[in-house]
């Protein structure tokens, strides 16, 4: 008989469980949280980004624990945003006060307060690096002072500077519409189910935490063929943000009392996608719009793919699944997705037996009919 | 960096919310109440609806069964009740009549409940019209308008093809002569369990974050035709081969001796409980 209606369930699932941590200890090898929230920095970054918990130290022992399995990681640690109060909102970021760490556009050149390359592996060749097996200290501390020597003759300027957006600079020839900043409260989609159709804010939010797997295939299918926004990337900024809140108890507020609770890091992307629109002549014109996207740590594919599932959104009319809210926010989720197709795993006996019945039934009433 | 978990797991703002959703379910009887369903350290689809409305209303005084395919030592219920027993430490029982609080996935115990207990059902999929309509806003709007051809037709279509009504578990219900709802997957034959049922329903959705209720002493009606009525799955002429039981849902097994089929209760705490009163029976008997 099966695993279900066995006495001796609770023995079976203990052995499993301790099977489970012997395959993660057997080598006698033990890897450091911290070595894997330094070394590893991109699955640290695409934890945080789907699980939307910002710990970069959590994200780290989630996947230590995970044995690095993506989706267990971001199951932990939603699991443990699950447990924490959620005591504030922060107050409205601008994006223009990033501390920059990258930005490009692929759209311009010239683009005011040029363009800044940052770590990326762009432009790397996919070799395998056979140096590494035999990487050690000594080596990469020698590594480091000649780099840090290399950038003793920069000069540090006094003044922070921000980074004006790119779009601005096309704004003002008129290239992009103008808009009224909507400065509605978004809906928060984690106190608060989301309903359709859906506002822009909690389509953004769905997006920011999806799978980046999931993310980046819809936003390739758009592109491919299923959808119709194919954009240029006006502007991709890699940094960090710095976060306010309020003062909780003060009934006057000013910004200059706001909290400072730390800074995260942010990759955020404005796409440029043509659109057709009808003038006042009732004839087709081409206009620009903006696909945005943005999530915690480095992702950029994923960001460039949310912008794109950003734009579908905006635009539902058309047949393009991409384009359908319910069919892209429903099922990008990493926890909701992997949690139900594992659920098959589970016993379905009484479901079976049920359906076996339904079948039985039927056919017999076939056979009578054609006795 | 050690963390204790909260009575619950739940910090005490995510259980109030949860509670305020099953108020207004219970409000509605049927009524798909959206709520913010929360990730839990179990899997989404694997009873996280029902394990949310379970840690938002325990309490200390509670005592907990939870079946899984009506089994209390199955995999998944084995894991829910350590996980509630862990965080809340509430006593536990497998004994239907000694539960105050009862999770269930897929079925509905034998024993009648009673009006102190509460009866919590696991919903994969919470929506009767997403057979007939994949869109969640069309259905929103379907079940305002109490428009519930869509599933009629479904019944009426499978008389066509197949000469009757061709459901099996999941079969959906008319609440309180308003709402159509799925009632989890229970087989048909638990369907009428939740007609005017003594004790509170509450049907929890975590993946598709609806809450919805049965209410104590409310209506509940499979849909059917007169002429084309309502049926439960056919256990006739079979029995348990354990305790001889004949009217309670049964799981199919093969002999491995014999070859044959055999028939065995699948509430297994209630097999367990006659086998139990045989044999006290049997050994009084003797004594005799």
């Amino acid at each position: 008989m099966g695993y279900v209606a066995v006495k001796g369930g609770t023995v079976a699932i203990e052995a499993s469980i301790k099977r489970l941590k012997y395959e993660r200890l057997k080598s006698e090898e033990i890897i450091e949280i911290n070595t894997i929230k330094y070394t590893m920095r991109a699955m640290v970054d695409q934890v945080i980004s789907e699980s939307s918990l910002y710990s970069p130290f959590l994200a780290a022992l989630s996947i230590k624990q995970a044995e690095g399995s993506m989706e267990e990681a971001v199951f932990l640690m939603r699991a443990h945003r699950s447990t924490l109060p959620r005591l504030y909102y922060s107050q409205t970021v601008k994006s223009e006060s990033m501390l920059m760490e990258r930005r490009i556009s692929a759209s311009f050149k010239d683009i005011p307060g040029g363009q800044l390359l940052g770590p990326t592996y762009d432009y790397t060749h996919r070799l395998l690096d056979f140096d590494l097996t035999e990487e050690n200290a000594e080596e990469n501390e020698q590594w480091l002072q000649d780099y840090k020597k290399g950038l003793e003759s920069i000069v540090v300027s006094d003044d922070v500077q921000y980074f004006p957006k790119v779009v601005n600079y096309l704004r003002e020839e008129g290239l992009f519409e103008e808009y009224e900043a909507d400065n509605t409260p978004p809906i928060d989609i984690t106190k608060e189910s989301i309903q359709f159709p859906a506002s822009r804010s909690a389509r953004l939010q769905v997006l920011t935490r999806g799978q980046t797997g999931a993310v980046t295939s819809l936003g390739y299918a758009s592109l491919r063929g299923y959808g119709q926004v194919h954009p240029t990337v006006g502007e991709v900024r890699v940094g960090s943000l710095p976060i306010h809140i309020e003062h909780p108890n003060e009934m006057e507020q000013d910004a200059e009392d706001n909290f400072y609770i730390g800074d995260f890091k942010v990759t955020e992307v404005e796409s440029f996608v043509p659109v057709t629109v009808k003038n006042d002549n009732n004839d087709d014109e081409m206009e620009f719009e903006i696909g945005y996207g943005i999530c915690y740590g480095q992702n950029e594919t994923k960001a460039i793919a949310m912008s794109i599932l950003d734009q579908c959104l905006e635009h539902p009319e058309s047949n393009f699944p991409t384009h359908d809210e319910e069919f892209v926010l429903l099922h990008i989720d990493s926890v909701e997705s992997t949690g139900f197709i594992s659920h098959l795993k589970l016993p379905h006996y009484v479901t079976f037996q049920s359906k076996l019945d339904s079948i039985r039934q039927i056919k017999k009433g076939v056979q009578e009919v054609e006795n | 960096m050690k963390t204790k978990t909260h009575f619950a797991f739940f910090d005490e703002g995510s259980k109030k919310e949860i509670r305020r959703a099953i108020l207004k379910a219970v409000a509605i009887p049927g009524y798909q109440v959206p709520f913010a369903s929360r990730e839990m350290p179990i899997a989404r689809g694997w009873g996280t609806g029902g394990l949310q409305i379970t840690l938002s209303i325990i309490g200390k005084q509670d005592v907990l069964k939870v079946i899984d395919q009506g089994a209390d030592e199955s995999v998944n219920a084995v894991s829910i009740k350590k996980l509630v027993n862990e965080t809340t430490g509430v006593e536990l029982t497998e004994r239907t009549q000694d539960a105050s609080l009862i999770q269930s996935r897929h079925r509905i115990p034998e024993v009648p409940l009673s009006s102190d207990q509460i009866l919590v059902l696991q919903v994969p999929m919470p929506e009767p019209l997403r057979d007939v309509e994949a869109s969640e806003y069309v259905t929103k709007r379907l079940h305002s308008e109490d428009e519930y051809s869509g599933a009629w037709l479904m019944l009426f279509e499978q008389i066509m093809k197949y000469g009757k009504t061709a459901t099996d578990a999941d079969h959906p219900v008319y609440v309180n002569n308003r709402y159509v709802m799925a009632p989890s997957p229970i087989p048909r034959f638990d369907n009428p369990k939740m007609h005017q049922s003594e004790a509170l329903i509450l049907l929890g959705a975590g993946r598709e974050k609806k809450i919805y209720a049965v209410p104590p002493y409310t209506d509940v009606e499979s849909l059917a035709f007169e002429d084309y009525p309502f049926t439960v799955e056919s256990f006739e002429g079979q029995h348990c081969h354990l305790c001889g039981e004949t009217d309670v849902f049964m799981d199919e097994l093969i002999d491995p001796d014999t070859g044959e089929t055999i028939y065995q209760c699948n509430d297994t705490s209630y097999c367990m409980e006659r086998l139990n009163k045989i044999g006290k029976a049997e050994v009084e008997s003797s004594h005799a």
